[in-house]
């Protein structure tokens, strides 16, 4: 579902918080950060929002990690996408994820003042930007996106 | 002590670091994902953010004593800690990291040395301010009582 615009989210400014309730059977959602904490932080945030009545979580440490996933037959309905990795992963990842084919929801999460980060963002292909820190109602609003765009 | 003291005494310190700004609502997000499948879920990555830091506050002193200061790769390692101290909520570290990438910015070697160290300083402080809750914490489990859940309209 890659769309040519991009929103940007932060603070949860554009985030209403509704319930989407249980009305999607499952949820698959890869978490893409090299940092340990952040990808743990983030996985357990998902996993325990009950946004599907099955929500299942990965974690990729690098761009190459996300990439052997979908090549080995993955596919998930999110990915988040950290911005903050070294040597571009971030925006190179998410390229080269669409020209696979992939076609999931692919969020960046960034900082707040990376503003540099947009236009590599845009530029990548990812549909959705969110400011870290990560929240549940960022994270439930990116799920009523899914949902309305299905 | 008995038990409802020292949930008090728990309450209270967890409430001090609020007001004096050393945690701010990301904790509070973070202490909402633990729960009885993962108990020690905000000990863990706490102690995650304690291990990385160290690295960084490390990389960050070497860094600024070489001859040629890369900038770029100081900056790099701030905004690494910048962003996992807001993570977890650590408000003070997460302020003096915004700073610091000022200093970056603008190449102030002076700048950026004042600035480790106001790092390093809040790092510390908050550090021992966790080390303290963590231990009141497991005093309480260890009486048989339990952690009561921070209310976020307590302060």
């Amino acid at each position: 579902m890659a769309s040519p615009s991009m929103r940007w989210i932060d603070d949860g400014c554009n985030v209403d918080g509704g319930n989407p309730g249980l009305t999607r059977e499952k949820l698959f959602v890869l978490v893409v950060a090299d940092d340990a904490l952040v990808r743990k932080v983030h996985e357990k945030l998902v996993s325990k929002l009950k946004v599907a009545k099955q929500v299942q979580t990965q974690t990729a440490a690098n761009r190459k990690e996300a990439l052997d996933l979908h090549l080995s037959g993955s596919s998930f309905d999110i990915i988040l996408m950290d911005m903050q990795m070294p040597i571009m992963d971030g925006p190179e990842a998410t390229k080269e994820l669409r020209a696979m084919g992939v076609e999931s929801m692919i969020v960046g999460v960034t900082s707040v003042d990376a503003t540099a980060d947009k236009e590599a963002i845009v530029e990548a292909g990812l549909d959705e930007c969110l400011a870290k820190p990560l929240t549940a109602e960022k994270i439930k609003y990116l799920v009523e996106t899914l949902e309305r765009n299905k | 002590m008995e038990v409802g003291q020292m949930q008090r005494r728990l309450a209270e310190f967890t409430k001090s670091m609020f007001m004096e700004g050393f945690l701010d609502g990301q904790f509070l997000q973070l202490q909402q994902l633990q729960d009885e499948s993962n108990p020690d879920f905000v000990v863990e990555v706490v102690s995650l953010f304690f291990q990385d830091s160290e690295k960084l506050l490390n990389d960050l002193t070497l860094a600024l004593d070489q001859q040629n200061v890369d900038f770029k790769r100081v900056d790099a390692h701030v905004h690494q800690l910048k962003g996992s101290s807001s993570s977890i909520g650590a408000q003070r570290v997460k302020n003096a990291c915004v700073v610091f990438r000022n200093f970056c910015e603008e190449q102030n070697l002076e700048g950026c040395m004042g600035c480790l160290q106001q790092v390093k300083q809040e790092f510390y402080l908050v550090k021992n301010k966790f080390d303290t809750l963590f231990t009141l914490e497991q005093q309480i489990v260890a009486a048989g009582g339990s952690i009561p859940a921070m209310e976020i309209t307590s302060f």
